[in-house]
């Protein structure tokens, strides 16, 4: 059994049919990436997981636990936790609150104080801006303590929601490694990204969403290889 | 040819006016201000009134500013967080009064209050602080939270309706009457003391009243900046969306901002009665009306600005018939006058920041 399945979801915005009868699922310890073009469902996808979006039809499922019927803050307490898109840190919020507000469905002082120092040590610009507030961070710093945030949870899958975006491409690499290091220090991701290239890279396996419905899957490797996607997403010209 | 020389005027037309209409508001300002600084002046002239008159009208208005502050501090709280007037909150200011009043009654007529003042206004306060916030939580649940993705009007005009709804109820409950707050002995003395050559007479009521309001204040300031509630509430404040990304139950926060706001009007409400004696179903009314100014020339959403704003406002009301020689009946006149220069010349309030798309 997967760590998190999503099972043959539908999701619409109003009238408009946005995710038809989507399925992944996430094994422990992997990293899954979800890539697609604009408007593809990927972030509708990572919503409705989330709980903000409700599916009118399927199942998600952590450890083989239903999740439909939960809030967006009880599935954050179950184990799934977001760094979303745009970042969205609580810019009048103090780096330091940021982070407690990230934790804040745990009461286990020592855990959270333990974490506090892990993505401190991930992240050591945040140690050093803990008491700004965070609208003074700049965009690169924000991506950080978005991911932060999210980690301060202790989630048992983080989903991380186009951490690349509007970043210099040094930053870029660093977002990377970075996403690699929480890896493999144990934590499951899901990843959604318009890089396809660098997602592929860092990624065990992957799925491309086209129009609301999965068009292919398979490991990074086989992604990486298939003359679709290399001519789709990775801006090679077909010969 | 024409047509661009048409353009060009259509286009730069708005602009003049906008400037002419900036001039006129400048005139009518410089006016205002021209006047009251001449009638301060000719005031000032007669000397009429010694330091002891203005020192006394200066504690009346810290007095009649705290009250008006913490009943602020709710309007303020729930515009910030769901960017909607609670016209209903002077109703909830007035449940304090009555609730306050019922057991200080009680207490009057028992004698426990002649022999046990002390626990006496505690229980008082207590009661009159733990009704409102039940009332404020019901109000938000039945009223408000199914109108939360309604068009902003909407909420608005429910909370008319509830403000009415509110003022009815307990007038059909506790009858028309005028319901008179008893004597509390221990607060009816005061400290004479001496300014130039006069005498002046403080009362021990004004400094309980100021007194508690710092208290609530700073206990305010506290909970909002330095527990993990008043954090969740200023996350919730700013992106109720990422809020519940991070495990905040958002319409808990929401419950508890109302309750908050509910405890700081009932805590006024009681003071009101202590103070001016007299409650009715519509004590309310007023009050919550000045308690909005309030919060609109602090800023509204600012809690800062509130407390400012209610202790200006008590202050420049108590103070202005005084400095201006005119009757204190016109201090309505004065204060409302004032939220329209204030609106003029600086929309987001003394303290407010200047609001973005979103919250305008």
């Amino acid at each position: 059994m997967a760590l998190l399945e999503i099972d043959n979801i539908h999701t619409y915005y109003g009238n408009i049919h946005a995710l038809k009868g989507v399925t992944i699922s996430v094994d422990k310890g992997e990293i899954v990436t979800l890539v697609g073009a604009n408007g593809a469902g990927k972030s509708t996808t990572l919503n409705t997981i989330c709980g903000i979006l409700k599916p009118r039809h399927g199942e998600i499922r952590l450890n083989g636990e239903s999740l439909n019927t939960l809030k967006p803050h009880e599935i954050v307490a179950k184990g799934i936790s977001q760094a979303p898109e745009g970042r969205r840190i609580f810019s009048r919020l103090t780096v330091m609150e940021n982070l407690e507000m990230g934790a804040y469905t745990r009461s286990d002082r020592n855990g959270i104080a333990q974490d506090l120092e892990r993505v401190f040590s991930i992240f050591p610009r945040l140690k050093e801006r803990a008491r700004q507030v965070g609208g003074t961070l700049s965009g690169g710093e924000q991506q950080m303590l978005a991911i932060a945030r999210a980690l301060m949870a202790r989630p048992r899958v983080l989903l991380l929601d186009e951490p690349s975006m509007g970043l210099a491409p040094i930053l870029v690499q660093e977002i990377f490694s970075i996403i690699r290091e929480i890896n493999q220090q144990g934590t499951t991701i899901l990843l959604v990204e318009q890089n396809v290239n660098m997602a592929l890279q860092i990624a065990q396996r992957g799925y491309v969403l086209e129009t609301g419905r999965v068009v292919l899957q398979g490991s990074a490797k086989e992604l990486r290889e298939n003359p679709e996607v290399r001519a789709v997403y990775l801006g090679e010209t077909r010969h | 040819m024409a047509v661009v020389s048409r353009e060009a005027r259509v286009s730069r037309a708005p602009a003049v006016k906008l400037s002419l209409n900036r001039i006129m508001l400048w005139v009518v300002g410089l006016g205002v201000t021209a006047l009251v600084v001449w009638r301060i002046a000719g005031t000032a002239a007669l000397g009429l009134y010694g330091p002891d008159v203005w020192l006394m009208q200066t504690l009346n208005g810290l007095v009649q500013g705290s009250m008006y502050a913490l009943v602020a501090l709710g309007y303020t709280m729930v515009y910030g967080i769901l960017l909607m007037i609670n016209f209903a909150h002077g109703e909830i200011f007035m449940i304090g009064a009555m609730s306050g009043y019922f057991v200080l009654n009680g207490f009057h007529q028992s004698g426990f209050l002649a022999s046990n003042p002390v626990p006496a206004l505690l229980i008082t306060f207590i009661v009159g602080m733990g009704v409102p916030p039940i009332v404020g939580v019901l109000l938000e649940r039945i009223a408000y939270r199914p109108l939360r993705r309604a068009p902003r009007l909407v909420p608005l005009i429910c909370a008319i309706g509830a403000s009415f709804f509110l003022q009815q109820a307990v007038r059909l409950l506790f009858g028309i009457r005028t319901k008179v707050y008893p004597t509390v002995a221990v607060l009816s003395g005061s400290w004479t003391i001496t300014v130039g050559e006069r005498e002046m007479r403080i009362q021990h009521m004004s400094v309980l009243i100021i007194v508690i309001t710092i208290v609530l204040m700073v206990a305010l300031y506290l909970l909002v900046r330095k527990t993990k509630i008043g954090k969740a509430m200023r996350a919730v404040a700013e992106d109720k969306e990422a809020a519940a990304l991070m495990g905040i139950d958002v319409d808990q926060v929401i419950m508890v901002t109302f309750a908050i706001g509910a405890i700081l009007a009932g805590a006024a409400g009681v003071m009101w009665g202590l103070w001016y004696k007299q409650v009715i179903h519509t004590v309310g009314f007023i009050p919550g009306i000045k308690a909005f100014t309030a919060a609109v020339l602090g800023g509204i959403g600012n809690i800062p600005g509130a407390m400012l704003g209610g202790l200006f406002l008590g202050f420049v009301e108590a103070i202005a018939p005084t400095a201006l020689d005119i009757s204190t009946q016109l201090k309505d006149v004065i204060s409302f006058g004032l939220l329209v220069i204030v609106l003029i010349f600086r929309p987001s309030g003394i303290l407010g920041e200047v609001l973005t798309g979103k919250k305008a």
